[in-house]
């Protein structure tokens, strides 16, 4: 596009930032716990599905990974954490639970509590 | 939209890829399609991070892992263990030289701690190949505010209250030099940016053009703005090839989304550049030598004034500033003046990027704020000499600076400071040498490398360099006589006034600021036909110690020349008519049985 205001400079500014939300953000992050106890939990599916529903709704989202944590037998564990509250641990986390995280805690801030297995101040 | 969770950026400046980057990036998408993560992981190419001595570097985001020396053997680890299991590979960190840690973020190795990076803000951190990411991290809003905001007296205003001055050598107040090419007469004005980088070890210019070459077609468009020109030139020289491939990638997308071109921001401003590929000559980074150039003509300085804010190129009024110069403007309009003055000493504003080279452990790139100390930038930064030998002296400001000794390691720096040393900021350039250097070999040297670039239009530099380096290689040889020190003071003091342009005037610098801090060396030469530092052959000898010898015969063994004889388990000798005095004899031995004299 040509851009000829400074709200067309805009407009591409914030489309170039979703597309680099990997390298420049200061928001929420959420992390998975991709050790081999997690992968073999189900781990990659879960990644791809929070890749989907972020990419799907457009979130300024960093996804983030981490080796085992070794709360192994609760695998997979996901993290959340908004920079407003606490970092919360989810787990024996699965795609379809993810859709929840994402759309309960990630876009409105209510905590999932029914696979809550840890609260951290960061 | 395609996104990626995580984004592998692999350094593409010439210092990485010299290094092998190239490789490590091929690697890096084949391993990612073999684990099938390449619709999660994105590769992006960056400009140079300026820790050279470390390449090929790869950071991983979104934690900003910092790996170095990176191989592509490493490639398929960091993809299997980090990238797929998230478990970063700590064999390929940086590791800390006093702690022996590895650091595993940018952010904390000591290279980085110091700096402040402004004009570097970008490189190493962005696709310099994409505008996209140049916008994302707020390109082009400082030229969107000064065209829409802003009259171009204000813009000046602006960089005049920022303090900002010349990055190229000589420190003029830029916006000053902007009010001057603003004032002149003229239909016609063109914007030049001076990228013929020249100093022996520089490449702070080069890093800015290869790895964020918008904030420098920024920066020229808003000095364009500000003086009423239509176009600019860019004066880049030709072995900086990918600097120049980047540089018509960036300025061609510009064009495209109407970041240059006619009616700009719908500000009725028109902006067009084009690059002009140097030969190499370094008188070419004299302002008039440089508009010479562009004009088809042989490169060569002519006597100011008029000067070029009245009479540049094609004869127009015009206004020149080298890359870092530019590159410092977009900041200094989109956070304003204010800003900008506080960092630095009271009399140099910002920053400055210095290209620190020789004998010192982190080669590379650093940006620092004025008024930091050379102690800090050599042992902070810099991680102190190699092998643990001793500091001797920094040239600052390449050939046509001085040497800095240990006792002046305190001295903040700043353009000032550094003329009272008898040194000068120059380009940047720290040359850091150790106690094995001979200072009148350096001299030599530097004087070498300007009287080769004379370009032979005035006499005191053509001639009178000359002279001072026949001297200085008679000294060197041992052929040094009374009175050769007051002969080559009295030839600079003359050269630095009457030569036509700075090369010339400047060029006696390197031997008037060793004489000043080791004039002793000079006398040694001299009187005594002794190299200090044992470096001029001619005046070195290496003898074997009769008590010490055991007669191994690995000295002998390792002479290219077959200057030692002796009998096994009974002492050497050295021939010295056949001797190159190589030192190799010497680090051979394993009974400190030999010495250099």
């Amino acid at each position: 596009m040509i851009i000829k205001t400074a709200e067309d400079l805009k407009k591409v500014k914030e489309e170039a930032l979703d597309e680099a939300t990997a390298r420049i953000n200061d928001g929420t992050q959420i992390m998975v716990g991709m050790g081999t106890c997690g992968i073999a939990a189900g781990a990659r599916d879960v990644m791809a599905k929070i890749m989907e529903e972020v990419g799907k709704r457009n979130l300024k989202v960093a996804i983030t990974w981490t080796g085992c944590i070794g709360m192994c037998e609760k695998e997979v564990l996901v993290d959340v954490i908004r920079p407003d509250s606490k970092r919360i641990t989810y787990g024996n986390v699965t795609p379809q639970v993810v859709q929840r995280i994402i759309t309960e805690h990630v876009i409105n801030g209510n905590i999932v509590e029914d696979y809550v297995v840890g609260k951290l101040d960061k | 939209m395609q996104i990626y969770r995580g984004h592998v950026l692999v350094c593409a400046g010439t210092g990485c890829v010299s290094s092998g980057s190239r490789k490590v990036k091929a690697e890096m998408e084949k391993q990612l399609e073999a684990f099938k993560l390449e619709q999660e992981i994105k590769v992006v190419e960056t400009g140079c991070h300026g820790f050279c001595e470390m390449g090929p570097i790869v950071i991983v985001y979104p934690e900003g892992i910092f790996y170095c020396q990176v191989k592509s053997e490493d490639v398929k680890e960091i993809v299997e263990e980090h990238l797929l299991k998230g478990r970063p590979v700590k064999r390929l960190m940086f590791k800390d030289r006093i702690t022996e840690e590895m650091v595993p973020h940018y952010n904390d190795i000591d290279f980085y701690k110091k700096q402040n990076r402004i004009v570097l803000r970008n490189c190493g951190f962005i696709n310099p190949e994409n505008i996209k990411e140049y916008i994302a991290r707020g390109g082009y809003e400082a030229l969107a505010k000064a065209l829409t905001e802003m009259t171009p007296e204000q813009v000046i205003e602006e960089v005049k209250a920022s303090g900002l001055r010349g990055r190229g050598g000589g420190g003029f107040p830029t916006g000053l030099k902007w009010g001057f090419a603003r004032a002149a007469k003229g239909d016609k004005k063109y914007v030049i940016c001076n990228a013929d980088e020249g100093d022996p070890g520089a490449f702070m210019d080069r890093s800015i053009l290869e790895g964020d070459p918008h904030a420098l077609i920024e920066g020229m468009a808003i000095a364009g703005y500000a003086i009423g020109a239509d176009e600019g030139y860019i004066y880049v020289r030709a072995e900086y090839p990918l600097a120049i491939k980047r540089l018509k990638i960036a300025i061609a997308q510009a064009h495209e989304m109407g970041l240059l071109g006619e009616d700009i921001f719908r500000s009725g401003f028109n902006f067009k550049l084009n690059i002009k590929e140097g030969a190499g000559a370094f008188v070419c980074g004299e302002e008039t030598a440089l508009i010479a150039s562009i004009e088809g003509r042989r490169g060569e300085p002519r006597v100011r004034p008029p000067f070029p804010a009245n009479k540049g190129l094609w004869g127009k009024p015009s206004n020149v500033n080298n890359v870092e110069t530019f590159a410092n403007v977009s900041k200094i309009i989109a956070k304003g003046s204010q800003w900008y003055a506080s960092m630095g000493t009271e009399k140099s504003k910002g920053t400055k990027v210095f290209a620190l080279t020789g004998k010192v452990k982190n080669t590379g790139l650093a940006e620092v704020t004025m008024g930091l100390t050379l102690r800090e930038i050599i042992f902070d930064i810099g991680g102190g000499i190699i092998n643990n030998k001793k500091f001797k002296a920094v040239q600052i400001g390449g050939p046509s600076g001085g040497c800095i000794p240990e006792e002046l390691l305190d001295l903040p720096i700043d353009y000032d400071s550094l003329i009272q040393a008898g040194a000068m900021m120059g380009s940047g350039g720290l040359v850091v040498m150790d106690e094995d250097t001979c200072m009148v070999e350096l001299a030599r040297f530097f004087l070498n490398f300007t009287q080769l670039e004379s370009c032979g239009k005035c006499t005191p530099c053509r001639e009178g360099t000359k002279i001072m380096l026949d001297i200085l290689e008679r000294i060197t040889k041992g052929e040094g006589k009374e009175g050769d020190i007051e002969l080559l003071q009295s030839l600079a003091e003359t050269i630095k006034s009457t030569a036509l342009c700075g090369l010339g005037q400047t060029a006696p610098n390197p031997v008037l600021a060793t004489l000043r801090y080791f004039r002793d060396e000079y006398e040694a030469h001299i009187k005594e036909k002794r190299c200090p530092a044992g470096v001029c052959s001619a005046l070195t000898s290496y003898t074997i110690l009769e008590d010490k010898c055991k007669g191994c015969t690995a000295c002998a063994r390792v002479c290219p020349v077959q200057a030692i004889s002796g009998e096994v388990k009974k002492p050497h000798k050295i021939d010295s008519s056949k001797c190159i005095r190589c030192g190799a004899c010497m680090e051979t031995c394993k009974f400190s049985a030999i010495i250099k004299k």
